[in-house]
């Protein structure tokens, strides 16, 4: 039964995956990404972490997409031909071979852990996995001086946005 | 097993019916038979079966005929297949929503407990927030695929004010999950059986910086900038005809309800009576059995929370036809430098009530 929903689900979410990097226009490219993060929600419940899937709809394809669709549409970037702003970014050698290493390296690791790793008997996670409640124990106790360094981090980079745009106004 | 499924699947035809049978074209008629009386004219009285007409209610058929039978025009250079995609990707979300939202409290009929919630999910309120965030892109990418730049802006002035308003409604919600400490939609209904426990009494601040959030994102007047027929011909759905036209008109009128769905349950008590409880009621039907007093309290239950629901459709209609436009920079500001302080101030002194009384 889970696997019935598990397939077509993980196979929709390659499809709009492969579909962000072959795809010509960037809007296209966007649209794929959106696809995808609502894709991976959908695996997130499989894994009963209902509150996880709602907050990578909230957070990934809810405000940060709508963003990325904001700045294309600002910087009206059209597809293949009409623009070569766009397209030029890929003939960079350096940046092609950067990323191909980095996603060998990713991919070795990845096989690594499923080759260590025992799919066949799942432990059956407790009733309340995955609850807003649990999370945000776990959140607040055991992991929160990495989450408070992670917000500092994040209101660092905001200072920082500000700071570089109002320089530029001025 | 059987019997839960048919009840689920009751309670779904009975909220698709309700919403998209009877609220989307009653309230296309409603809004043009407001907006006449507000404005001191006879209003849409014209559609007239042998002249028959239903106080203008044949306008509602009239305008489903025509947007069925109206040509479907995809301008030239347009993105077909995007252009056709929009409108349902804005018109789902807003049924969706109310997968989650309850319109009614538990009762024992015969044995069986039925939850009047399709589904009563433990991250209720999220999923009704995070559906609403899809829907942005309904009208985000409606724009683009039409090919004028008058969507185009139209699309860019949504996702700014969608994103700028999402902050502020998810920070009021904040401040209600404090006070009812859950974020299951029927939990909170339940926990405002007394009267004084309602939420517009908890977090009035709350209640409307919310409503002021949700008609940003349902970006009717005074926030219609993205749609300003005036700056922009009609926004992003410049270029729309026919049924999907519709659909984006739909969503409106559905999101119309949703919105006082939401604000009802939230911050008026739900399906509870005012100094009225469930269980007095039941003590005055007592003459009609255990199973048909439920009955009966049920029933009186979803009249309730749908009375409740109207007046707030009532409410927002009555702002639509009072407050003229803002301009952008006056909506962007509303946004970032009044409402986003204020809710972070509401939820910093909301917590500092909770630790005091604790």
């Amino acid at each position: 039964m889970e696997l019935l929903i598990f397939y077509p689900l993980a196979g929709l979410c390659v499809l709009f995956a492969l579909g962000v990097v072959v795809s010509n226009s960037p809007i296209n490219s966007a649209i794929s990404l959106i696809g995808m993060m609502l894709g991976l929600a959908g695996v997130f419940v499989l894994l009963q972490a209902h509150f996880i899937a709602i907050l990578q709809i909230i957070i990934y394809a809810g405000a940060i997409m709508v963003l990325f669709m904001f700045v294309i549409m600002l910087l009206n970037l059209k597809g293949k031909g009409e623009d070569d702003k766009w397209r030029s970014r890929d003939k960079n050698l350096l940046l092609t071979v950067l990323s191909g290493l980095l996603a060998t390296g990713v991919l070795y690791k990845i096989i690594d852990i499923i080759n260590a790793g025992d799919f066949n008997s799942p432990a059956l996670p407790p009733e309340t996995f995955g609850t807003v409640r649990e999370v945000g124990t776990i959140l607040f106790t055991e992991f929160v001086l990495p989450f408070e360094v992670a917000s500092i981090l994040l209101l660092v980079a905001m200072i920082g946005a500000v700071v570089l745009a109002k320089s530029k106004v001025d | 097993m059987i019997l839960e499924l048919t009840i689920t699947l009751v309670k779904i035809f009975f909220i698709i019916g309700l919403t998209v049978g009877f609220f989307a074209p009653v309230l296309t008629w409603v809004e043009r038979k407001q907006s006449a009386i507000m404005q001191d004219r006879v209003g849409a009285n014209r559609a007239d079966i042998m002249g028959f007409t239903a106080l203008g209610l044949f306008h509602a058929i009239a305008d489903a005929i025509k947007m069925f039978t109206k040509e479907d025009f995809v301008p030239q250079g347009a993105n077909r297949f995007l252009h056709t995609l929009s409108p349902i990707i804005a018109v789902i979300p807003a049924i969706l929503t109310f997968a989650v939202v309850p319109f009614g409290g538990q009762y024992e009929l015969w044995g069986t407990n039925v939850n009047l919630v399709i589904s009563d999910l433990d991250v209720g309120l999220l999923f009704v927030f995070a559906i609403a965030s899809i829907a942005t892109y309904g009208y985000v990418i409606a724009g683009w695929a039409s090919n004028n730049n008058w969507s185009l802006l139209g699309s860019m002035r949504t996702a700014s004010q969608m994103i700028s308003y999402e902050v502020t409604m998810g920070l009021t919600i904040i401040g209600v999950l404090m006070v009812y400490g859950s974020m299951k939609l029927t939990e909170i209904g339940a926990a405002q059986e007394d009267f004084l426990s309602w939420g517009f009494f908890m977090q009035p601040l709350g209640l409307f910086m919310f409503l002021a959030a949700s008609i940003a994102e349902n970006k009717r007047i005074p926030f219609d900038a993205p749609e300003a027929e005036s700056e922009l011909v009609a926004g992003y759905f410049t270029e729309y005809s026919g049924l999907k036209f519709g659909m984006f008109f739909m969503a409106e009128f559905i999101e119309m309800v949703t919105i006082g769905a939401i604000v009802t349950i939230l911050f008026f008590g739900a399906w509870h009576i005012p100094f009225l409880s469930a269980a007095t009621i039941l003590s005055w039907l007592d003459f009609l059995g255990a199973n048909g007093a439920n009955l009966v309290l049920m029933l009186i239950h979803i009249a309730v929370f749908f009375a409740k629901v109207i007046f707030f459709i009532w409410f927002q209609m009555t702002i639509r036809w009072t407050l003229p436009r803002f301009r952008y920079d006056q909506i962007m500001k509303l946004g970032w430098k009044i409402l986003l302080p204020l809710s972070l101030a509401n939820i910093l002194v909301t917590g500092l009530v909770i630790l005091a009384i604790q």
